[in-house]
This record gives C-alpha cells, structure tokens and sequence, in this order.
C-alpha cells in the first residue's frame, strides 16, 4: 500500500539541503515577513500564500523555534504510558516513504552496525554482538504525524546503554543514523538518553521481521513515528545538525510527543 | 462594583463614557484572531485528510492551507501561536476592562426563545448595536469556550506523552483528535452563522472596522 504521507510530487529534497544552512541562520525578521505576508486581504483574496519563498523561509523559522519549544516542554525523567503484552498489534504497521513491495530486506550476516563521529570505540558491531547487550522491553503507543496509532511492544538495549558502551560523548547535541533505505534520521541527546529510547532488534518478543526494520531500528516512546528510523547502517554522534528525510522535506525536526 | 436597577451588576470603574462599541484594541484582537482563525481552519483539513476522522468526509484541496500534510502542519503549528498569543491577550483585555462579563452576561432564557422567535419570523434588524441579544451572547460564549478547549486538545494531540494525564482524562489520544475535530465544527458552525448575519447586516461589519456608535452615558450607569 501506498503510504499516504507521501506527496503526490515530492520536491527535491536537494534543493533544501543546498540551502540548509540560510534556512537555519534566519533570524527575527522571517517572523515579521511573515506577519506581513500573511494579512488578511492576501488570504481573502485568494493568492497562493503558500508559494512564497518568505514565507516558507518564515515557517521553517518556526518550526525551528518549535524545535526549542519542544525541547523545553520534553521531561526527560517522564515515562510514556506503557501497555499490556495482550494489547500489541501484531503485525506492526508497515510505513515507510516507499511501497512494501519495494522493501529491500537486510541480509542479517553480512550487516554491520558503523559508528562515526564523537564515540571512543568506533568498531563496528555484529548482529550478534548486540543481542548480548542487556535487553530492556517496553510495550507503548506509536503516534504517527498523520494521526493513527497503534499499540506496539519493542525489545534491545537501550540507547543510552549502547551509547555509554561504545563512550559516545553524551555532552553533545546530536545522535544522527543512516539507514539500509536511505533514510537519514536525527535526534536530540536528551531524548537518546531517555530510558524509552531502544534500538530494538525484536518485536512482540520475536526477532524484528524485515518489514519492521531488521536486523536493528530505533524506537523512541517520546516522538512521532518519522523519527524511528528502521533498518539502521550508522550511529553517528555529533555536534552538527543533519536534519533528516522528512525534515529536508519541511516537516518538523524535533517530533516530539 | 454596583448593582442596576434591573439586578445586573456591573464594573463601574472599567466603563468609561463615550467609549466605541469595539475599542480599537478588540478590533485589532478580532482581525488578527480572523486571520489565525482562518489559517488553523484550512491548515487543519490539510491534516486532517491524510487520516480522516469521518469516513469519506475529505476537505478539497482548493479549502486547504498548504500543498500537502507536512505544508500544512507547518502552517498549522506556526499559526497556532497567533491565535493562542491574541486568544490570552483578549481574553486577559476582556477581563481586566469587564468587558467580556459586560457584553456577554446575562443570558436570560425568556430573552433567548424570544430572539429566536424574532429570527424565525426573519426580525433580526438590530436597532441598537450597542446591545447584544441572547442568541448573539450565547454564540459568542460558546464560541469562546470552543476555541479555549480547541488549543487545550490542539496541546494535547501535539504532546500527548509530556501531557499522558490529560489524554486518559479526555478519553485517549482517537478520543482528543475526535474532540478537536468536534472543536472545529463548532467555529466553523459559528463562522457561517456570524459571517451571513454581518453581511445582512452590514453596519456591524462597518462597526467591526471603524469602531461604531459611542456607548451611551445612561447605558453605563449613574
């Protein structure tokens, strides 16, 4: 099925990256621009608001300034609601930005888990050498940006363990991945720490199916579903931002819930 | 704090004399709020068609805000801060002046059946614009009401982890996106109503702009 999220013309997410950076620098002013841009004779009248490039410029200002409000409300000590075993749908939703049918599984043998950026050991791992990490199991509610949820219960080390295993410099700002289905994701490190925050490698107790992200995907109780990236290739600590796949497209970054 | 004639009270202090029907400072909240009212509207069926509430109840795209979902929860998030700012800011003018409670207060029941009695025989002329009848105090009250609880669920459905307690009150997270949608349907309802019955009657609409007949001395009291 073809997920409904997707845009019926998807823009090049090239075209933003190129200018992420002035994107991210603006100031004040986009706000003001777009206090101006969005009177209401321009709506009354019909104009096409939305294709404005100051007033994209000025809705990406505050997304970003939602990115702080968001990171200010996030507890990092506050537990997402946790569910009975007997309520995990099974099995998972699929969604991703491309039909099932075009699913490329991982060949779980031969994968490697790299690790780049500000970590201590930056060997990879096996497969096998993370499911001798402690496993922590948790059973919560998936929120999707869309607006359905579902009950689901994921199974890995946490995060936090792996992070602290490897000695990532937990000081700073940015856990970023790189996925099997060329999905880059980001996170904030507050949010990584959180002990809801898995890398799981199974679900509902079983080894994760390839539909779900296998052999090692990322589930956080505390974001929207686009900010679990599945199929995960690379760790990547960092101080820089890299943003991600959807949020190249414009959609919030920080997505939390 | 002194009591009419006719048993109402009223704030003495916050009622000066010669005032305009709308002070400059609730045409201002009123524009701004039509704006953001606008943009949260159009924006939210943008949402709302990625994953309708009703089935096959979908919003055409030339009645949204925003190409697709992700442009139209950029619009609905940047707009949501418009109409929460200006909601508080006219929420705390209306109380700190007296205005709301002087506007709004009483709805006698008598007056509300009489009122719809006149507008079913099509007698909805207003004399005097100074004076709010009951259904028009009712709407505006319930209208206030609506878009309060409209950010309340809006905060709820955006955080529904940091604010988990708030979700289970309201029934969970299906439940407070139906609540919000609910929400919806009630200002829109309004919408439709208030902005025919400006239209019929224009002088409200001029009043809305330029301010409208300066309140009488004996109106507010001795």
């Amino acid at each position: 099925m073809r997920s409904p999220f997707r845009p019926q013309k998807p823009p090049n997410p090239a075209i933003l990256d190129d200018h992420r950076p002035l994107i991210r620098s603006l100031e004040r002013r986009g706000l003001i621009r777009a206090g101006l841009s969005l009177g209401a004779l321009r709506l009354l009248t019909g104009c096409d608001v939305g294709s404005s490039q100051s007033v994209e410029d000025a809705l990406s200002w505050i997304s970003t300034w939602n990115d702080r409000v968001q990171a200010a409300l996030f507890d990092p000590n506050r537990l997402a609601p946790t569910y009975p075993a007997s309520m995990i749908l099974k099995p998972p939703k699929f969604n991703a930005y491309f039909d099932i049918t075009d699913l490329k599984p991982v060949d779980g043998r031969t994968w490697k888990l790299e690790l780049a950026g500000r970590i201590a050991d930056k060997r990879p791992w096996t497969a096998e050498k993370i499911a001798t990490l402690p496993e922590t199991s948790m059973v919560i509610r998936h929120v999707c940006v869309e607006g359905w949820d579902y009950i689901g219960g994921w199974s890995g080390p946490t995060l936090r363990s792996f992070l602290e295993r490897v000695g990532a410099d937990l000081r700073a700002k940015y856990v970023a991945f790189k996925t099997a289905d060329d999905y880059p994701s980001s996170i904030d490190m507050a949010t990584a720490l959180h002990p809801q925050t898995l890398l799981a490698t199974k679900y509902a107790g079983e080894t994760l199916a390839d539909p779900f992200g296998y052999p090692l995907r990322l589930r956080m109780a505390t974001k929207l579903g686009y900010k679990n990236p599945k199929w995960i290739t690379a760790i990547e600590v960092t101080n820089t931002y890299l943003g991600g796949y959807w949020e190249s497209l414009g959609e919030n970054w920080f997505g939390g819930i | 704090m002194k009591i009419r004639h006719d048993g109402t009270s009223f704030a003495t202090t916050a009622v000066t004399a010669g005032r305009r029907l709308h002070p400059l400072p609730v045409r201002i909240m009123h524009w701004i709020n039509a704006v953001a009212m606008i943009v949260m509207i159009m924006s939210g069926w943008g949402i709302y068609d990625d994953y309708v509430i009703v089935n096959g109840l979908h919003f055409p795209p030339s009645l949204r805000l925003g190409t697709w979902a992700v442009a139209s929860l950029r619009w609905h998030f940047a707009g949501m801060w418009l109409l929460a700012l200006n909601g508080l800011a006219y929420l705390s003018y209306g109380i700190a002046t007296g205005r709301l409670r002087e506007r709004m207060l009483p709805i006698r029941m008598r007056e509300l059946l009489q009122t719809v009695r006149d507008t079913l025989h099509f007698k909805i002329a207003h004399d005097d614009l100074t004076i709010y009848n009951a259904v028009q105090k009712l709407l505006y009250i319930v209208v206030i009401l609506a878009a309060i609880c409209q950010v309340a669920t809006g905060l709820l459905i955006w955080k529904p982890v940091q604010f988990s307690s708030g979700v289970a009150l309201l029934g969970g997270f299906q439940a407070v996106r139906l609540e919000h949608f609910i929400g919806m349907s009630v200002i829109v309802g309004f919408l439709v109503v208030h902005v025919i019955l400006s239209l019929l009657v224009p002088r409200t609409l001029w009043a809305m702009i330029g301010g409208g007949p300066r309140l009488q001395r004996t109106r507010v009291g001795t």
